[in-house]
Formats: C-alpha cells, structure tokens, sequence
C-alpha cells in the first residue's frame, strides 16, 4: 500500500496570493474592455478623463489633444495629450503602470476619475494585446525637464516595469502625454468616440478638444468659454457614508489621540458636541483611544454614529453643470422646439453630497414615434454604456411622463420627439463596476432623479398643452373656413348679389373670423444656437453603419 | 301668402348679409324647440312657445347648422317661387349636392327644416315641404267633403262605406267640410284595436266617428281631429295603452302639441280631448295582464313629472303617473282580450263613456 499524501498538501502548492493585476488581466470587462470597440473606447475616455481633471485641478484651461491612429489589423495607436499641470517623475511610473494607484480615491471632492484603476488598466490591455509599453511625456514647467518613459506593469507584483527613461526635449511647457497601442475596432454610432468626445465637449465648454479620427479628418470643438468651472473643494466623509472596514482603517491610520478628536478631525460636520454624543450614543468613552478600538467596540461606533443625529455634509464640494450650460448644450445639439434645463439643490446618499441635473429638447426635427433619447452623465463625463443597468434610466422609467404629455408604456421610457439629460455630480459617483457605466440604484439618488425630471416634466408639459392646443385651436379654423363658401354661395341666391359680391362676402368671413378667434400662434424653431455640424457627428456614421449592415 | 313667407326668408337673409358688410359675425336667432321653452295655460289649449332662442353663427358648434339653415331657407325659396313642392326625404337628397354642408341624415335635415319653420312662424307646407307620413285612419258615423282635385268639384265621401277598410286622412285638411250625427270621436292607438271596432261596427252601436292615430298623431291627424270637433262641436276622447309613450308622446301631443313643434302648436292641437284609457286605475279594476316597466318607460314618467308643463299643471296625471310607476306596470290595449275578443266593446268601452271620473284630463 503507497504511503498516503493528504491531498490538502497538494493543493496548497497550487495556493498562492493573486496579483491585482493580474485579477484584472483575467476580468477586463469589470473595467470595461469587454470587446474591441469598447476596449478603444475605454481608452480614449480614461485619458480624456484624465486630462481633464489634471487641468482643472491645476487651474488650467484644458486643450486636450486627441488621436487615433488606424495601424491595420485590428490595432490601433492611441495619443492624448494635454495641457495640464505635468507629473512629478517618481509618480509617472506609479500613475500609469500600477493599478489602484491614484490621488482621487482617498479625497472626497468631484472628480472624473476616482478609483486610480482607468488609465493603468488600459496600459494593462495595452500590453495584454499588443505586448508593446505604453510610452508617457510629461513635464511640470518650462523650467523643468520633460521625462520620457516607456512603461509596462508588472502583472504578478501590480508594480511598474520601466522599459526606457530619458530626458527630451518636448515642445510643450507643461502637460502629458500618452501613447499606447491596443488591439481595437473602429465604429461610429451611439457609442463612439466621436459622440463620447461631442458630449464630453458640450458640457466641459471651457475646454478644447482636438479630435484625429482613424480616417485622418480632424474635428475640433473649440472652447466656448474662459471660465473654469468653480473649483470642486475637499471635504471630509460624513459619518454617515463610513463603514466598518474601512472606520477600523481609519481608526488605525489616524494621528488622534482620543475618539472624540478622531470624530472631529477625519470626518465633516462633526464638532465637539455631536463627537461626544456620538460617544454617548455608542456607550465608548470619549478619551479612549483610537488605536484601543477593536471591532466590536468600531461596531458599536457605527451604530452610535446612526443614532446620533448629523447635519448634512457640505455641499460646495460640488460642481455641477448649471441649468444653462445644460440647456446650451441641448440647443448646439437639437434642433427642437422646446428646452428646459433644472439644477435640484444638493442631497446626500450615504453621507455623499451629491448634485442632480436634468433638461429636455423637445419637437423639432426629432423622431416622434421612437422611445426618447436619454443622455446620461456623471460628474461631466458622458455615459454612453450599460444604459439598461442605470439608476438613470430607472428614474425615468419610473416617471410617470403620461401626466406631462408623453406616451408611455408601462416599464419604459417614454415615447415622443424628445431628448432627455440627466446629469449627476458627486464626490463619489456609485457606479455599479469599475468600468464607470451606470449609476448604482441609490433610493437617494433615484428619488432626486425623478424630481428633477418631474420639474423638468411640468415645464414640458405646458408646453405640450399650448402646442396642443394651438393645433386644435388650428383645426376648427380650418372646419370653420370650410363652411365659409357654403355661407357666401346661399346668401347669393338668397339676396340675389352677383358672383364678384360672393368673393367679397367670402373674403369678409374670413375676416370676421380672425378677428373674432384671435391670432393664430404659431409655434416655430427659433435655435440660433443649433451647430449642424456638431450634431451630425456620431449620427452621420450611425446612418452609414445601418446601411452597411442592412447591405 | 306665399309672398308673406318669401319676403320672410330674404329678410333674415339680408339681415345676415348686412352684418356680413359691416364686418360684424352674422347670425341667425331661432326659436328654441323644446319642452323648455314652452308653458301650458289649460284656457288656451295647447303648449305656447316662449322667447328662449338659439344663435348660429360662425363657431366651431354652430356654422355648419347655419350654413345648412341658409341653404334650406335658399331651397324654399326656390320651392315658393316656381311653385312646387319636395318632400322632407326629397329635401334630404337635394341637400347631397350641397358637399361639406349636406345632411349626413334625415332627421337632421327635419330639424333643420322645423327650425325653419320657427324662424320664420310658418308652417311646413308654406315653405313648400311636405310629409311622406300617412296622416290617420277614420271610419264610422262621417260624410267628408271633399273637392276633385281635377275638376274641383264636391266629394262627399261616407266614411260608414270603407266596409273592413277604411278613410285616409289627407296630408292638406284645411279645405275640408263635415256632416254628422256622431256623439264623439274615439281616437285609437293602435291599428289592430281601430280594426277590432271596425270590424264588429263599434261606430254605429255607439254613433260615432273612429279615428286610428297609428302611434304618435301626425299633423295632420291632430288638425283632422280639431277641425271636425271645432266644427261639429263633438267631443274627443282618447284610447291608448296604459304606458307613458300612450300617455305623453300621444295623447299630451294630440291634446297639446309637442315641445319640438311648439310654434306651430297652435294650429296641431285639440284642447278638447280627454283620456278615456287605458288609465292606471283601469289596469287594477279590470284586472288586466301587465308587463313590466321598462327602463326608458320609468325614465319617461319621471321626465314628463320633471319637465312637463302639461302633467305639472294636472294633478290627476301626476297622480296617475305616480301609481303606475308604483305598480311598476304597463298594460296594452289588446290586453283586454282576456276577458273575451268582444269586451272592449260589450263592457270596457261602454263602461268608460258612462263614467267621466275614471278619465284623466
């Protein structure tokens, strides 16, 4: 009889610790690289994205740059380059070759990215796909060097694998550039580059983005404006959005001396009463200290934080779009008859602050017998997937649009020649993954959604009545000129006048009848605003791909 | 006469276009037709008509009524002037050549007309329409004089003489003479009962004058019955089923009118008619089979208490409506035949003349 090896040794040589990155490696689609198209997409919107927020933060005008170079086979070379403030060299290799590397994640204030994943996920795919490095410029001033890198991650450690590093010389004062090659497809549409970088361009219009599609034709949205938006600031978490694990982090990591110094130092809205009762509430004392806590006793903290009652964080930690700038937006886009744009005041999720948006374009040259549009954003960036899995499209689902003149089928958008935008804005977005495509269903959230749109709604909905009404008011003038001629033709025989006074009598009629009923309104496309060219982008090739496959 | 009417029409038609030139809405006033704008004097006789009016003009409910008025009102000024007639159907058809303003039915294109014949306090006739209806059935103790309509000579014609058929009222009566004897007119209901009286020669057991109305009298049964009652001072009586179309839609109209024809009431009434039967009180004495109330049959009843001048001014026929829709019952004529084919004749009838206070006024 062989000697017995318990099985269980075995398998543990077969156990070992799995790498971030190499997590991610297997599971691209959390990220959002699920298929080719999408994998550019991504790409595209990690580094946008990025740039974006460099520049705000640096108070900085952003131009970004944006090329996509066709290289046959299904692969594609990818350069973004910005204006932004640049990137201190020790940090470029960890910002781009390591994943949950990032400033955003640990400070509560809107941002476009949060997590630190988006860009070294698509250096990630990059060199899952083509093995190639991704290649970065940066520069911090005219006084400063402009570093050269050539990166790779290190799948197994989710550290930087430096390829080449150099000094050289680049034309920019300050700003960043990557360039990465990736397996891609290249499609038009809803979903394409083109419409993710108009609607990113029609809500940032403080910025200017220059666009190189794979066909070489260059767009370019200009900025509209000179002013930046007003600068998010930072906050503290509220106590209310905290959990256990990440309090016992917290608890750990803190420079406090006591619990109730620790309440009022890491957290928002916590002065020294309410750190005392949230102490009282927990049954701990307020001089413990932090480092003393175990879980049982951070436990019983979260649940005293519940029943302590907390003002509501501060909310000018938040940017939002603006009704305006919202409704502007709709105008360059659609050509219809009707905008309406509303900002709500802020409202809080879990202790998160957070802003809703929402506007309508309605009539015009939009499709009536279709579902609405629903154009989706979050914290400025468009959000062009997962439309289904949205807390967005709940919302307005859920919405009863029959009370402000749209049909609906029950479970549905509504149906109507309409576009409808939402626009959420928070320090911290819950998006369902880290792919960043749809809102998570906060009952918070959706409940502010539906005002928004109900506001929104009401405003549309006077209108849909005038327009109605303006109809009807049109077919009983038309009815009532029907008649006119029978009027005229009696009254000539009956009186007996001659066929040039049956004219006359008409022309008459229709006089008394203006004058009795009014002036018609009229209801018209007055848009000066409307940019034909902007709005055929992203449209014109989703015509062309319909045909194609139609073909 | 004919004049009288023409100079009617051009005149509302001038009217009309005057405001047209003046650039102000024309309109047209009629009188309102309808049981609202009537009121009962139990001296007078009949439904007066009362001042409400209804305005067409150019609005979204109105203009093509209006239009339609004007035309009709153009057609018979076409009938008056070169002397012929069109009957109500024919008027309806000529209305087809009249595109986006023609009548989409008869009884549209009969109120028009009627509205007409207010407007102008005219009777239908005098605007060149005529009825296709039948006017009435007449047999027994009668001679009518008649003219030839070529030679315009007398006719007489003796109404005991039709043997199991019997006289046809005109549509035009007003020409008409009499000769009798008779006691009374019976006015009847139904054509089945009217035979059964002819047949056994009711009318010279009784010596008098029987007249079958065949549902809701016509005009020119109402006026047939007038002229002769007025003329031979002989009174009327009335023999319906025991429901509320017997009650209101034949006998009020024959004694007072109708609310849809109240200007011309005047001349289609016969104040002098009583009802003889068949009355509530009558179902329960002879203890007659019944059938049930029907809806529109309680609805009937409660409208004519509710809006009714004519039952309003009686109290009788409140009573008696009150009773009936309590029993929740109606009776026909023929249910008489139980008792035997030949008692309405041998017993009810006999009976019922002997004794006015089992009549309703």
């Amino acid at each position: 009889m062989p000697e017995e090896i318990p099985i269980a040794l075995e398998l543990a040589k077969k156990q070992r610790e799995i790498g971030v990155a190499e997590f991610f490696a297997r599971n691209r689609h959390l990220l959002g690289f699920d298929n080719k198209r999408k994998a550019l997409m991504t790409t595209i919107k990690e580094a946008v994205d990025n740039s974006l927020d460099a520049c705000e933060d640096g108070n900085i005008l952003p131009e970004i740059n944006v090329e996509v170079i066709d290289m046959q086979n299904d692969r594609f070379k990818v350069i973004v380059e910005d204006n932004g403030p640049g990137i201190v060299k020790k940090q470029i290799p960890h910002i781009f070759a390591r994943l949950l590397y990032g400033s955003k994640f640990f400070k509560l204030s809107q941002s476009r990215g949060q997590q630190g994943i988006g860009i070294s996920a698509s250096v990630l795919y990059s060199q899952l796909t083509t093995g190639k490095p991704t290649k970065i410029i940066s520069r911090i001033s005219k006084k400063h060097d402009a570093h050269y890198y050539e990166l790779k991650i290190d799948t197994q450690k989710n550290k930087p694998d430096i390829i080449k590093e150099e000094i050289t010389q680049w034309k920019n004062d300050h700003g960043t550039k990557i360039e990465l090659e990736l397996e891609g497809s290249y499609l038009g549409g809803s979903q394409s580059i083109d419409q993710y970088l108009k609607q990113t361009a029609i809500v940032n219009p403080h910025s200017t983005i220059i666009y190189t599609n794979p066909k070489a034709e260059q767009l370019i949205f200009a900025r509209a404006t000179d002013k930046l938006p007003h600068k998010p600031i930072e906050i503290k978490p509220h106590p209310y959005g905290v959990e256990l694990g990440i309090l016992i982090t917290m608890l750990k990591a803190t420079e406090a001396r006591t619990l109730q110094s620790f309440l009022m130092n890491e957290f928002s809205r916590v002065g020294a009463g309410t750190a005392k009762e949230i102490c009282e509430n927990a049954a701990l004392l307020p001089n413990t200290k932090p480092k003393a806590i175990n879980r049982e006793m951070a436990e019983k903290l979260l649940q005293g934080i519940t029943k302590t009652k907390i003002i509501s964080p501060p909310t000018n930690c938040i940017s939002p779009i603006g009704e305006e700038l919202l409704e502007k937006g709709l105008r360059k886009e659609i050509n219809a008859e009707f905008y309406c744009a509303t900002t709500r005041p802020p409202a809080v999720y879990r202790g998160n602050p957070f802003v809703i948006e929402a506007g309508i374009a309605y009539g015009g040259e939009q499709n009536a017998e279709d579902s609405v549009r629903l154009l989706r954003y979050a914290n400025r960036v468009p959000l062009l997937y997962q439309q289904g899995a949205c807390a967005i499209t709940k919302s307005a689902v859920s919405t009863v649009w029959r009370n402000y003149g749209l049909s609906q089928s029950s479970g549905a958008l509504p149906v109507g020649p309409a576009t409808i935008v939402i626009s959420i804005n928070s320090v911290w977005v819950p998006f369902t993954s880290e792919s960043k495509e749809a809102i998570a269903h906060y009952p918070e959230i959706i409940k502010e959604i539906k005002l928004a749109l109900q506001e929104c709604g009401r405003k549309l909905s006077i209108f849909i009545h005038k327009k109605k009404r303006i109809q009807i008011e049109g077919a009983k003038r038309d009815y009532l000129e029907t008649y006119i001629p029978h009027v005229a033709e009696a009254l000539k025989d009956l009186v007996g006048y001659k066929q040039a006074d049956e004219e006359k009598i008409k022309k008459l009629l229709r006089e008394i009848l203006e004058k009795k009923r009014g002036k018609l309104e009229k209801i018209e496309i007055e848009n000066p605003d409307y940019d034909e060219d902007l709005a055929k982008i992203g449209k014109e090739t989703e015509e062309k791909e319909k045909q194609k496959t139609l073909e | 006469m004919k004049n009288k009417v023409l100079e009617g029409i051009k005149e509302k038609a001038t009217n009309v276009y005057k405001k047209i030139l003046k650039k102000k809405a024309p309109e047209l006033d009629l009188p309102l037709r309808s049981l609202s704008n009537v009121k009962y004097d139990e001296k007078q006789g009949y439904f007066e008509i009362l001042g409400k009016k209804k305005e067409r003009t150019l609005t979204v409910g109105t203009i093509k009524t209006f239009a339609q008025t004007l035309r009709m009102m153009d057609l018979s000024k076409k009938l008056i002037e070169t002397d012929d007639i069109a009957s109500k159907r024919e008027a309806y058809y000529i209305s087809k050549n009249w595109k986006e303003a023609m009548f989409k039915q008869q009884p549209d294109s009969d109120a028009v007309m009627d509205d007409v014949e207010a407007m102008l306090m005219v009777n239908r006739e005098q605007l060149g329409f005529i009825p296709e209806e039948k006017g009435g059935e007449v047999a027994g103790q009668l001679i009518v004089i008649d003219r030839d309509p070529e030679t315009k000579k007398e006719l007489k014609i003796d109404c005991t003489k039709f043997g199991s058929g019997a006289y046809s009222i005109p549509i035009s009566v007003e020409h008409l003479k009499f000769e009798t004897n008779a006691k009374f007119i019976l006015a009847i209901e139904t054509a089945g009962m009217f035979q059964r009286l002819v047949k056994h020669k009711y009318w010279k057991e009784a010596n008098c004058i029987l007249v079958s109305m065949g549902g809701v009298p016509t005009r020119a049964c109402r006026r047939f019955i007038r002229i002769l009652a007025d003329a031979k001072k002989i009174p009327v009586y009335v023999f319906t089923d025991g429901d509320p179309y017997g009650y209101f839609n034949i006998y009020r109209t024959l004694k007072v009118g109708s609310g849809n024809a109240a200007h011309i009431n005047k001349y289609f009434c016969v104040p002098q008619a009583k009802f003889l039967g068949v009355t509530p009180q009558d179902i329960e004495d002879y203890k007659l089979p019944t059938h049930p109330l029907k809806d529109v049959d309680i609805k009937r009843a409660k409208d004519a208490v509710k809006n009714d001048p004519f039952v309003q001014h009686h109290k009788e026929w409140q009573r008696a409506i009150k009773k009936l829709v309590e029993m929740k019952v109606r009776a026909e004529q023929q249910a008489l035949a139980k008792w035997g084919l030949n008692y309405v004749i041998e017993k009810y009838l006999p009976n019922k003349l002997k004794d006015s206070k089992t009549w309703l006024p």
